[in-house]
């Protein structure tokens, strides 16, 4: 790996340590906001609209997956002073 | 952290920590994990048809955030990711069948226990063979030079020469492929595909494990490509089978959506550290992935325990 790649990996752990932090305090709320209020309708849900649960379950990860990637990426770009990858 | 779906008390960094570590893998293998994901579930007494679903669908969250990276970074291939599809769902139906008639032969687990050791043991022994035959020889060719070995775009292969023989079989229809830069029948894609579903329809998870490979020295789709490509073709896999587990009633979702808080981040992190090596460095860190598959299908096999 040459000295330049050596400093850019540097950065970006730096960077990805400190996104960490911020990630997990998200998280941690999210945890307490989101599951609370989702899973009682999930269960009902699951035991009474098994197909609709099915189709529901793959759009929440779909939809999860896009939003925290937002947010990760929004945090990491903020933290390396407004430059993305 | 109680979890009404499935009835189980899981704690949920436990959870997270999974997601994370099976994100970076995915992220940098473009694997969906689930040789790893199914038995940390099990271990927390998560019961195992609700380790399978619900692994399934933590697969399809992580897989997004990852090949939206690899699309970022240029390494998807739509078109080739698209036909796969095709192939990849026929042989998912045709594995999902072969163990049904296992099933009522009555010898299922013996045969896919069998079956999954020896393709994890010759994916690695194979892999192993390429990639340090590769990089030896990057190495030597090198040794002179300043510019030492691979670089990281660097995407050479010991087994090129079965790779293009295999490119100049003109069964038409011939399929290009721009931005791989390979132009190959249509039927060899289908293969490939069908093959890498029917492992996912017999041995269950994605199967990256397979897939990768195949698309590297079979296709001749450069490895970066081949990485982000295969978790394209992971998420269309993983949602047909989250769906169909779901609808058994095998799926916990909040379980899945704790995972993939920790599997978000860690297929970032994969996905970014994919520009610092070369192919073959890829591939040879890839070998002790399916080794740990083999071993933990042997322990499961001559211990009588379900991880």
């Amino acid at each position: 790996m040459s000295p330049r790649s050596k400093t850019v990996v540097r950065r970006t752990l730096r960077a990805f340590a400190l996104e960490l932090v911020i990630y997990a305090a998200l998280v941690t709320g999210y945890f307490f906001a989101v599951l609370h209020l989702l899973g009682g309708w999930l269960v009902q849900l699951e035991t009474q609209h098994i197909r609709i649960y099915a189709l529901v379950a793959i759009l929440l990860m779909i939809g999860q997956a896009v939003v925290l990637e937002a947010v990760t990426t929004g945090i990491l770009r903020l933290l390396r002073g407004g430059r993305s990858e | 952290m109680f979890f009404p779906i499935s009835h189980t008390h899981v704690n949920p960094i436990y959870l997270v920590v999974v997601g994370f570590l099976i994100g970076v893998l995915g992220g940098f293998f473009g694997v969906g994990g689930s040789f790893i994901a199914g038995p940390a579930l099990r271990l927390v007494g998560i019961d195992w048809n609700f380790a399978v679903g619900t692994d399934l669908a933590h697969i399809v969250g992580k897989s997004v955030v990852a090949a939206k990276h690899h699309r970022a970074l240029g390494n998807v291939d739509l078109r080739l990711g698209l036909i796969m599809a095709i192939g990849t769902i026929a042989g998912a139906e045709m594995g999902a069948q072969l163990i049904q008639a296992l099933k009522r032969a009555g010898n299922v687990n013996f045969v896919v226990s069998v079956v999954s050791i020896v393709i994890y043991l010759s994916i690695s022994t194979f892999m192993l063979w390429e990639s340090w035959k590769t990089v030896a020889r990057a190495k030597s060719r090198n040794a002179g030079s300043k510019s030492g070995s691979l670089s990281a775009k660097s995407d050479e292969s010991a087994f090129q020469d079965v790779t293009t023989a295999i490119q100049r079989w003109r069964i038409p229809p011939m399929v290009s492929l721009p931005t791989s830069g390979v132009t190959i029948s249509l039927w060899i894609i289908l293969l490939v595909a069908f093959v890498g579903g029917l492992c996912s329809g017999f041995l269950g998870g994605g199967p990256g494990y397979i897939r990768m490979p195949s698309m590297v020295y079979v296709l001749g789709i450069p490895t970066h490509l081949a990485v982000g490509t295969d978790l394209f073709e992971v998420i269309i896999s993983a949602s047909y089978g989250t769906f169909s587990h779901a609808i058994k009633g095998n799926v916990d979702i909040l379980i899945a959506l704790v995972m993939n808080t920790g599997a978000a981040i860690g297929a970032q992190l994969g996905a970014i550290s994919t520009q610092y090596f070369a192919g073959p460095k890829i591939r040879l860190a890839f070998v002790p992935l399916p080794l740990i598959g083999a071993a933990i299908v042997i322990y499961t096999m001559f211990s009588g325990h379900k991880l």
